[in-house]
């Protein structure tokens, strides 16, 4: 106690603003804290909080050993193929979506626009209204890209004719899929669904991709997670930006595909087509942190997210050891809109790539990339907080990304839902924001939350004690719902 | 409506910028549509798509600014508003959204502290002390309202980990030197205080400051470390910790009566502990006997006269003296024989204690709010009885509003009842200054005494007031100016809480006056 005696007195005020007067007063160097009640003043879930706590010791190791297993996860992009050969059950009528279950009913625009999208085609129906009959027929199945080990931005649809990039973590023999980025503009996981958007698409499965993966052969897989250290030191956070890792891929991919066996002319299109598209990364960012949260997920009693991810409609968490949805309706996103918009447009927040929020990149890391502040509206000072406050919620940190502008400040990893709803300061997500009508496009950016009760649910669920076996391995297990067109779990 | 494209040859923007513009002129008194775009094809079919015209776009390329508005009156006007903030660059500066850290783990990141002060709503607080103390951080915790269980399980770790848990419920310390929630400026110098009561402390502390010494610590412990439950854990580390520092001579403890067998136990700590020490137990029986390093007390004037005594190895002040006022008593005009009762109204509740305490010794019978005796409480402390001592920071007050030491609202109406009472004789009140403290107590109140004043002269009565004010010159509010306030209002002003109710007895025809 003597080390406080004769020391500068240094003072975190927690409470009453009234006692800084005298701080000041007394050049006492001061934090006065941003407090809130914890748990929002509810009472009931803050005695969930304090119970858990009997159970600290338990959790504390279950949240390490999670955070052990994704810092260790590798992330090599290996190959570029179709998803009905390389996704388990993707070989039926069957569309993979962003974010949560959710019913055709209650799918958004874009949603609903990439889904007639695909399947025109997929060749299941050959108009844009025979494709609207189909979807609501109850004929076509739909389940979250999560339960298939794939993530997909925005809108997130996969059908089995698409390609998709397939990262393999060697470590922990995973592997997680996500389609090629399509550019900006009119495209399909914005809900647009024109014929020059299908003919993008089918030159992806016919050219692209083939030289891609004939690439990826010759150079024995590129290193994913490698590429978003750097381009962390880069001014990327590797979620709305990704022109540094962009570049950083292309560079390594250039020589294996000029090697490849393809006319040149098909080379240089698809050279150009990863050039001319600053998004191109982040379909590959989005996997890489899907496996490394992949390999973290399935610890008992652990209280980490492992997935956040959106549909439009509802915002949906996962925690490592539990492989319910827990999820709540999802919010607006505050943010910059391009000209001739208004908020009216905006679609609910949506998509898959808040994984990478999961994983301590996007919202988390934009301390790091100054660049991208004032698109999603606001001050680099800012982001700085943004990214400091950030480890506020997060059990850990990831010393393999670091942000330069914060002293190379680990990023945050590990949302534990425990921390989020103590603080009451929900996890930050920088985004685009899609036109709630199909095929419109993005028609802006900005920062969004998500809503406190999903992260309640699962609180919920890990002190009721009742879900520890909520764990299910199997993909496609009645454990975890799959919604028909009806909305009808099967 | 009207409508305008201007094209900036050869301008570069970066399309964040031009969002950012784009977003505020749109909130522009009459503006239709402001689009302010790089002329890329594409950013031109957009454009196009907005209404603009092929004609009125035709010169735009793509390394040019183009700013396309419309506009319900004058689309120039709003184009050259538009110029004007281009070139001024404005557009860069975004609202700040202001992220403070929301978590003591989170503060620590941005400040190596070493003390957590704790006012939150007490069913919060305990949880913020325990993450406090598990990252090594001594606590004061100013919220009351915490259970005994929560007390005696932090009080426990901080003991573990060698931190102080001062509180719950602790308005008042002193640290290096720092003056924390309630506390006075006070010299520096050579007594250290341990302390279960927040009023009883800044008494001792200013009255060692008035007679030229100074102290080295003053640790608050709360109201309840003293009880059986918490068995004085802090009070006994503050007496561990004061005597290691260097700094301290002597050691002063000041509390309400302790549990006895608590009392057993600090007391052979003293035995143990190689500096002289002075016991201050407020409103008790005597306990305890003198010896050559130890000294019993019950006043909180008393304590610091003992303890300077002790620094100065027996040849300090044997008493404060008394200044002059009890001429002023002589000064007190005719009062009608109604007049009986001493309405003490405090702020401090030791203060109070104290003087209920020496009242007791001279007046019969006292009531209180603050009385452990039943016979002496007062059924409603909204309404006084006899001689009453009404501690206005008691909880029936200070339920969902300010402490009387912050806000004094609830006293002046106090005053105005009081006065209003033909029974009542002699108003004793009390100023505590100092951090936390209102701005100008005096200030605020003596326009309310005065009329206090006035209303009883109408009825034929005489009110006299007796003040004392707990401050020193180096507080914010400055002593002097107090206490001449009051003065100027006919108030009759002590030097020691001891002296105001000792002042306030003579009023009423008992006890002595100066003579200690």
């Amino acid at each position: 106690m003597t080390d406080l005696f004769g020391k500068e007195l240094r003072v975190i005020n927690v409470g009453a603003s009234s006692f800084n007067e005298d701080y000041r007063r007394q050049n006492i160097p001061f934090i006065h804290l941003d407090w809130r009640p914890p748990a929002g003043g509810d009472a009931e879930v803050l005695g969930m909080l304090e119970h858990l706590e009997a159970r600290r010791p338990e959790i504390t190791r279950a949240n390490d050993e999670v955070l052990r297993r994704v810092k260790s996860a590798q992330g090599k992009l290996v190959g570029v193929k179709l998803a009905r050969e390389v996704l388990p059950g993707m070989d039926g009528r069957i569309i993979l979506h962003a974010g949560p279950p959710i019913a055709w009913a209650n799918m958004a625009g874009p949603m609903r626009g990439a889904i007639i999208g695909a399947l025109m085609y997929e060749g299941w129906a050959t108009t844009p209204e025979l494709a609207l009959a189909l979807a609501a027929s109850g004929e076509i199945c739909f389940a979250p890209c999560h339960e298939y080990g794939a993530v997909g931005p925005m809108a997130g649809v996969i059908s089995p004719s698409m390609p998709v990039h397939v990262l393999l973590d060697e470590v922990h023999e995973k592997r997680a899929y996500c389609t090629v980025n399509e550019g900006l503009g009119k495209v399909l996981r914005y809900g647009a669904h024109s014929e020059a958007v299908l003919q993008r698409l089918r030159w992806i499965e016919s050219d692209f991709a083939p030289i891609l993966d004939a690439a990826l052969a010759l150079a024995g897989g590129i290193d994913v997670k490698g590429i978003i250290s750097q381009a962390l030191h880069m001014g990327d956070e590797c979620h709305n930006r990704n022109k540094a890792a962009t570049g950083l891929f292309l560079r390594e991919i250039m020589p294996h595909v000029l090697r490849t066996n393809f006319p040149l002319e098909q080379k240089i299109a698809a050279l150009e087509f990863i050039k001319g598209n600053d998004h191109y990364f982040l379909n590959l960012s989005m996997p890489y942190c899907k496996l490394a949260l992949a390999a973290g997920h399935g610890v008992e009693q652990a209280t980490v997210c492992t997935v956040m991810a959106r549909n439009g409609y509802e915002f949906g968490i996962k925690i490592s050891s539990s492989d319910r949805w827990f999820t709540g309706k999802a919010n607006k996103i505050e943010g910059l809109l391009f000209p001739g918009f208004t908020m009216e447009d905006a679609a609910p927040d949506i998509g898959d790539s808040a994984i990478t929020e999961t994983m301590g990149l996007g919202g988390f890391a934009m301390g790091g990339a100054p660049a991208i502040v004032q698109f999603v509206g606001g001050r680099v000072e800012d982001a700085f907080r943004y990214s400091r406050q950030m480890h506020e919620i997060c059990h850990g940190e990831n010393q393999a990304f670091t942000l330069p502008t914060l002293d190379f400040m680990p990023t945050a990893l590990g949302i534990d839902i425990r921390k989020v709803i103590a603080t009451g300061i929900l996890p930050i997500i920088n985004t685009g924001m899609a036109h709630k009508e199909p095929g419109v496009g993005q028609v802006g950016a900005g920062l969004v939350r998500p809503p406190m009760s999903c992260f309640k649910a699962a609180l919920e669920a890990v002190a009721s004690q009742a879900e520890v076996d909520l764990l299910c391995h199997a993909p496609g297990c009645s454990r975890f719902p799959v919604h028909d067109a009806e909305g009808a779990t099967r | 409506m009207n409508s305008l494209v201007k094209v900036l040859s050869n301008e570069y923007f970066d399309s964040v910028t031009l969002m950012s513009l784009t977003a505020k002129l749109r909130r522009v008194g009459g503006a239709e549509e402001v689009v302010v775009l790089m002329g890329t094809p594409m950013n031109l079919q957009l454009m196009r798509g907005l209404g603009f015209t092929e004609d009125e776009l035709r010169l735009a390329t793509s390394s040019d600014c183009v700013i396309g508005v419309r506009s319900k009156d004058d689309a120039g006007a709003l184009a050259e508003e538009v110029l004007r903030q281009l070139k001024e660059g404005k557009v860069q500066k975004a609202e700040g959204r202001n992220v403070a850290p929301a978590t003591i783990v989170g503060a620590c990141q941005d400040l190596a502290a070493n003390l957590v002060i704790i006012s939150t709503p007490g069913e919060y607080a305990a949880r913020e002390a325990r993450l406090a103390l598990e990252q090594g951080l001594h606590v004061m915790m100013f919220s009351d309202n915490v259970s005994l269980e929560d007390e005696v399980r932090l009080k426990q770790m901080a003991q573990a980990k060698g931190l102080l848990m001062m509180g719950p419920d602790c308005g008042t310390a002193i640290i290096n030197g720092k003056g924390l929630c309630f506390a006075n400026r006070v010299r520096q110098g050579s007594i250290g205080l341990v302390a279960a009561s927040g009023t009883g402390l800044q008494e001792v502390a200013v009255q060692i400051h008035r007679l030229g010494h100074g102290i080295s610590q003053g640790i608050g412990v709360g109201g309840r470390d003293l009880s059986l439950a918490v068995g004085g854990m802090m009070m006994k580390q503050g007496i561990k910790a004061l005597a290691k520092d260097p700094d301290t001579e002597v050691i002063v403890l000041i509390s309400k009566p302790p549990a006895e067998e608590v009392q057993r136990e600090i007391f052979a700590l003293l035995d143990t502990v190689p500096k002289p020490c002075v016991i201050c137990f407020i409103d008790g029986a005597p306990v305890g006997v003198d010896g050559p390093h130890r000294r019993v007390v019950h006043s909180l004037e008393g304590a610091a006269l003992a303890a300077i005594d002790l620094v100065d190895g027996g040849r300090g002040p044997s008493a404060a003296a008394w200044r002059g006022e009890s001429d002023a008593v002589n000064q007190i005009g005719l009062t009608a024989p109604t007049q009986k009762y001493i309405r003490a109204l405090y702020c401090g509740g030791t203060l109070c204690a104290e003087a209920l305490g020496y009242a007791r010794t001279v007046l019969n019978p006292t009531f209180s709010n603050v009385a452990k005796r039943q016979e002496e409480r007062l059924s409603d402390p909204r309404e006084s009885r006899g001689h009453s001592f009404v501690d206005l920071g008691d909880d029936v007050f200070t339920r969902g509003r300010p402490h009387p030491m912050i806000d004094p609202e609830l006293r002046l109406k106090r005053i105005m009842e009081e006065a209003a009472d033909p029974e009542t004789l002699v108003l004793l009140l009390d100023f505590v200054l100092g951090y936390g403290a209102h701005e100008d107590p005096v200030g605020i109140s003596v326009g309310t005494i005065e009329a206090a004043q006035v209303l009883a002269q109408r009825a034929g009565r005489c009110l006299a007031v007796v003040a004392y004010v707990c401050g020193t010159e180096l507080d914010k509010q400055g002593l002097e100016s107090q206490v001449e306030l009051l003065r100027r209002a006919g108030v009759l002003v002590a030097t020691s809480n001891l002296q105001a109710i000792k002042l306030a007895c003579a009023i009423v025809g008992e006890g002595e006056l100066a003579r200690d």
